[in-house]
């Protein structure tokens, strides 16, 4: 690459073609980083965890093989068999309302409504806060004997109840509240964008042909934003199956068992059981959910590039 | 004339895809050599080739002697002008003009002359100080042409320069290219689709198609004497009249009607009868008085006429056929009327149905 | 619903123009349209005022109830003990530790994931080498894995090279998985820049760097905003790899926050909790109104390419 800076003299001009390896190689070293952190961290640390999910390992990693047995374990775990159900529950609700909510207010801010910007503004900034936060924020609202069940009691709602951070049947709604609530704005924004990039003369044909507003959405309109809609879906999805901080924050994974999540159980296994095996067992049962919903995507994504 | 680029046996393929095909072009010395052709023909990868933008896959490209085939672009003594200018947004126009110099360690006071020059040359000394973004878009590529001409090189590459242009603009900024190319005489290969771009700055044209050089030569060979279908159709505005027939013992006969190929220079000696394409221009087809004089006559049906002001655009039935005739932009044609036309076969093209070569 | 009807429509009719041509009438639409708005902006704006209102209330105005009156005698002492002696069931320095923590890991960790992404992002978009896309196909892949997979390696590599714990480990782990977004922004920031102009600066021999520095960087001040607003809000808020790669000393301040709010000790004081979940919350807060577009931008164009 000391050619770079040869003036027009040509003294330095190769007659040869270059050696494969030195091509490029500014480019190759400034890549080093991304090399490192694909190979080794993520195809590494999958491969490393899911080969060790095959062992025995406890307290310290050790390559002493049993089969399938801590998937065995795994699925005869109550806790990891609640914590599906929980997940699952959890999923399709939030998965549902996400998408109905995002689109429904994404629909609304798109016809032309005053105040645009702050009700964009209001609705998006949850999505600024951690889980955490919204998790103890939403504790304190949920909260049955200060929060909002006191409140309406208080103005004459004497058999207002509405306790689910302390109902086991119920939790996982009261975590869902919040996840909404941080979540939605985000899913809202993209669809948003999606539908700001649809042709202006598509709502004009449709007026023409004596459409109404709501038919044109479900006829015209969504069919149009496929790939807005698979996207969010991608994201939603990743981010379920991610589901812990919020549940960390809110609930503890209580009352009893019932809030556990499958990332809750990986990190009490991993960190706090010595339990090693279980817990590679179990983040390999997430990787396979992922795969499960990332695989019918990439093929919608990729497979319809090459034949368009 | 000595050649200023030589190009030998160039292949270029992206995966199975063969872009250039064993590509062999010698530019001489002071050239306008301009690479015409549609979308996708190979034109600006081969214009990247040269300029060492694209890695060949094979062959050998010279720029004054020297082999540069795996040689930097900047280390190849050219200059290059891009369609969408490729002005440096944030920095001035000075700034853009002195970028390649600075990187090549020139010393500042040469540097400044030489902008100076290039300013001077372009009639852009006002603008040094400004940025692209406060520029038209006839300055943003009077500033482009300067950043080639600063380098001091012998070859300037143009990749469709005029193609973001207004249509006024393009003439404006086409006749200066030429009194430009006029006072610096260095080598320029100009890529474009615009055939009338092609044919009033070039010293010779090379259409393309599928990577392969389909003709090269002066733009009156391209125009009268085109090598084979593809250039016959794709030069000239209207397209040419092509009739299918056959070539019977030195007359081109198509249904009923025969062409004896009075004067028309055959590349060879034709002996045997064979299926043959004729090619007519619409501007070659004569009407009213002149055809008394033309060798072949005959009745045409008038179909459409389009008044375009300069000329009228008449399309016709010649038999069968249709078939496109100009007229002057005065003539008074109407629709449903029976038309007289002459042809010359001399200036018509004949091409092998099969081949499509000229004959 | 019937609520906020009757309460939008007469606003509406007292804005509305008096003269004879009654256009901006709200129909029913609108009524609907403004009413759904209304709900939910009531359920995404209320959290944060009921936040404000308790952390400045006294504990025995809190036991009195209702969480959305405003405070009747305002005070910061919450905010104070938040800040400085709230108790996380180890210490009790309060939050300020979990501060100084979090902008020790946020600024290396911002800075030098930024750096790594643009030049991955240039690398990708316009010096592509045989393999290129490979990596970036595993680099996006790895964006949706789950982390947990990856985290018992990451503790192994981490205590192999003596970083395990340390704040330097936890950095490089921001580092790490702020790479996928960034680079995709970065990678399709550049490719969106017209080629041409790539080209023009090789002719002018500029090499790798030279371009990267002189040409590229001045151009994209915008999307080195959006990825910072990206990596400061997200390593802000993390809490798996703080609470996962850190001890107590170097908790950030979201673990330590849930450490004082979900501490089992002592008498629950909301209020103290309420600040500190705001204290927390502060920084992406202020970045998200102070951006603005740049953050919606910012997520819109990580999201809905990648």
């Amino acid at each position: 690459m000391a050619l770079t800076d040869a003036t027009d003299t040509g003294q330095n001009i190769p007659v040869q073609k270059p050696k494969r390896l030195f091509k490029n190689l500014a480019s190759k070293i400034a890549a080093i980083p991304m090399v490192f952190t694909a190979l080794v961290i993520f195809v590494g640390g999958t491969v490393w965890t899911i080969v060790y999910s095959f062992t025995s390992s406890g307290l310290l990693p050790r390559l002493k093989w049993v089969g399938l047995d801590q998937y065995e374990r795994l699925w005869n775990s109550r806790k990891w068999l609640v914590s599906i159900e929980n997940l699952a529950i959890y999923g399709i609700c939030s998965l549902i309302l996400t998408l109905v909510i995002g689109f429904t207010l994404a629909a609304l801010l798109d016809r032309k409504v005053r105040g645009e910007g702050a009700l964009r503004t209001i609705f998006l900034y949850p999505f600024a806060l951690s889980f955490i936060v919204t998790g103890l924020i939403w504790q304190w609202i949920l909260n049955p004997e200060l929060g909002l069940q006191s409140v309406m009691r208080g103005i004459g709602w004497e058999s207002f109840a509405f306790d689910p951070l302390n109902n086991s049947k119920l939790v996982m709604f009261g975590l869902l509240i919040a996840g909404l609530w941080q979540g939605t704005g985000l899913i809202m924004c993209i669809m948003l964008a999606g539908l700001r990039g649809i042709d202006e003369d598509i709502w004009k044909a449709a007026r023409v042909d004596g459409i109404g507003t709501v038919k044109t959405y479900i006829r015209v309109i969504i069919p149009m934003m496929r790939p807005v809609f698979v996207t969010s879906l991608v994201l939603i999805g990743s981010g379920i199956v991610k589901l812990y901080d919020l549940v960390v924050a809110q609930t503890s994974g209580g009352p009893g068992l019932s809030s556990q999540v499958p990332a809750m159980y990986v990190m009490t296994s991993m960190f706090g059981g010595q339990n090693l095996g279980q817990g590679f067992a179990a983040s390999t049962m997430m990787l396979v959910s992922v795969v499960i919903i990332l695989v019918p995507w990439a093929i919608l994504e990729f497979g319809g590039k090459k034949r368009g | 004339m000595t050649n200023s680029i030589e190009i030998k046996n160039l292949d270029l393929s992206f995966g199975a895809v063969k872009v250039l095909q064993d590509l062999n072009l010698n530019i001489g010395e002071g050239e306008f050599l301009v690479l015409l052709g549609s979308s996708g023909c190979g034109k600006s990868t081969l214009l990247n080739c040269i300029a060492g933008l694209l890695e060949v896959t094979d062959g050998q490209i010279f720029i004054k002697g020297k082999n540069v085939t795996w040689a930097e672009p900047s280390e190849r003594g050219i200059g290059m002008v891009f369609q969408s200018y490729a002005l440096y947004p944030q920095m001035t126009v000075k700034g853009n003009l002195s970028f390649g110099l600075k990187n090549a360690r020139v010393p500042k006071d040469e540097i400044e002359k030489r902008v100076a020059r290039a300013a001077e040359i372009l009639q852009i000394e006002a603008l040094l100080d400004r940025k692209p973004g406060a520029l038209s878009g006839g300055q943003r590529q009077r500033v482009a042409i300067g950043r080639a001409l600063v380098r001091d090189v012998d070859v300037f590459l143009f990749d469709e320069p005029l193609s973001n242009l207004d249509a006024k603009l393009r003439v404006d900024l086409r006749v200066e290219l030429k009194r430009l190319h006029n006072q610096l005489q260095n080598t320029m290969v100009y890529v474009t689709h615009d055939q009338v771009e092609a044919m009033t700055l070039a010293d010779r044209i090379a259409v393309m198609k599928g990577g392969k050089i389909m003709q090269l030569g002066t733009p009156d060979e391209i125009y009268n004497q085109p090598r084979n279908l593809y250039v016959a159709d794709f030069i000239g505005s209207p397209s040419m009249n092509f009739l299918h027939g056959h070539l019977e013992s030195g007359a081109f006969r198509v249904d009923d009607m025969v062409m004896p190929m009075v004067g028309y220079e055959f590349a060879a000696p034709q002996t045997a009868d064979r299926p043959a394409v004729i090619g007519i221009r619409p501007e070659h087809v004569v009407t009213g008085e002149l055809v008394k004089n033309a060798p072949l006559k005959f009745d045409a049906f008038v179909d459409l006429v389009e008044p375009m002001g300069s000329d009228t655009l008449v399309y016709a039935k010649l038999g069968q056929h249709s078939f496109r005739i100009r007229m002057d932009g005065q003539a008074r044609v109407k629709e449903g009327e029976t038309l007289e036309i002459g042809i010359d076969p001399s200036r018509a093209s004949l091409f092998d149905r099969d081949t499509e070569d000229r004959l | 619903m019937a609520n906020s009807d009757t309460m939008a429509a007469p606003a509406a009719l007292a804005a509305g123009p008096r003269g004879p041509k009654p256009k901006r009438r709200m129909s029913r639409g609108n009524i609907m349209v403004y009413g759904t708005l209304l709900v939910f902006a009531l359920y995404y704006a209320l959290p944060l005022y009921v936040m404000i209102v308790t952390s400045l209330k006294g504990m025995p105005e809190i036991r009195l109830g209702n969480i959305f009156a405003p405070p009747m005698e305002v005070t910061f002492e919450p905010w104070v003990k938040a800040w400085s002696q709230a108790c996380t069931g180890i210490n009790c320095d309060g939050l300020s530790r979990g501060f100084s923590n979090s902008v020790r890991i946020l600024i290396p960790s911002v800075i030098i994931s930024v750096a790594v992404a643009s030049v991955n992002g240039y690398a990708l978009s316009m010096w592509k080498f045989k393999g290129s896309e490979v990596f970036f196909a595993i680099l996006m892949i790895g964006a949706f894995i789950p982390y947990q997979i990856m985290l018992y390696p990451i503790v192994i590599l981490l205590r192999e090279a003596g970083l395990y714990g340390s704040l330097t480990g936890l950095v490089l782990v921001h580092v790490v998985f702020g790479m996928p977004i960034n680079t995709l922004l970065f990678r399709n920031y550049f490719a969106s820049i017209p080629e041409e102009l790539f080209k023009a600066a090789r002719v002018d021999g500029a090499g790798f760097w030279a371009i990267f520095f002189k040409i590229m960087l001045p151009m994209s001040l915008p999307i080195f905003v959006v990825s910072l607003i990206i990596q400061v809000t997200g390593i802000w808020n993390d809490f798996l790899f703080g609470a996962s790669f850190t001890g107590p000393d170097l908790y950030p301040m979201t673990v330590q926050l849930n450490n004082i709010v979900n501490s089992v000790q002592g008498v629950k004081e909301y209020n103290v909790n309420m600040a500190a979940t705001l204290l927390t919350g502060l920084v992406p807060l202020t970045i998200y109104f102070v951006s603005g577009k740049l953050f919606v931008r910012g997520i819109a164009a990580g999201a809905v390419k990648g």
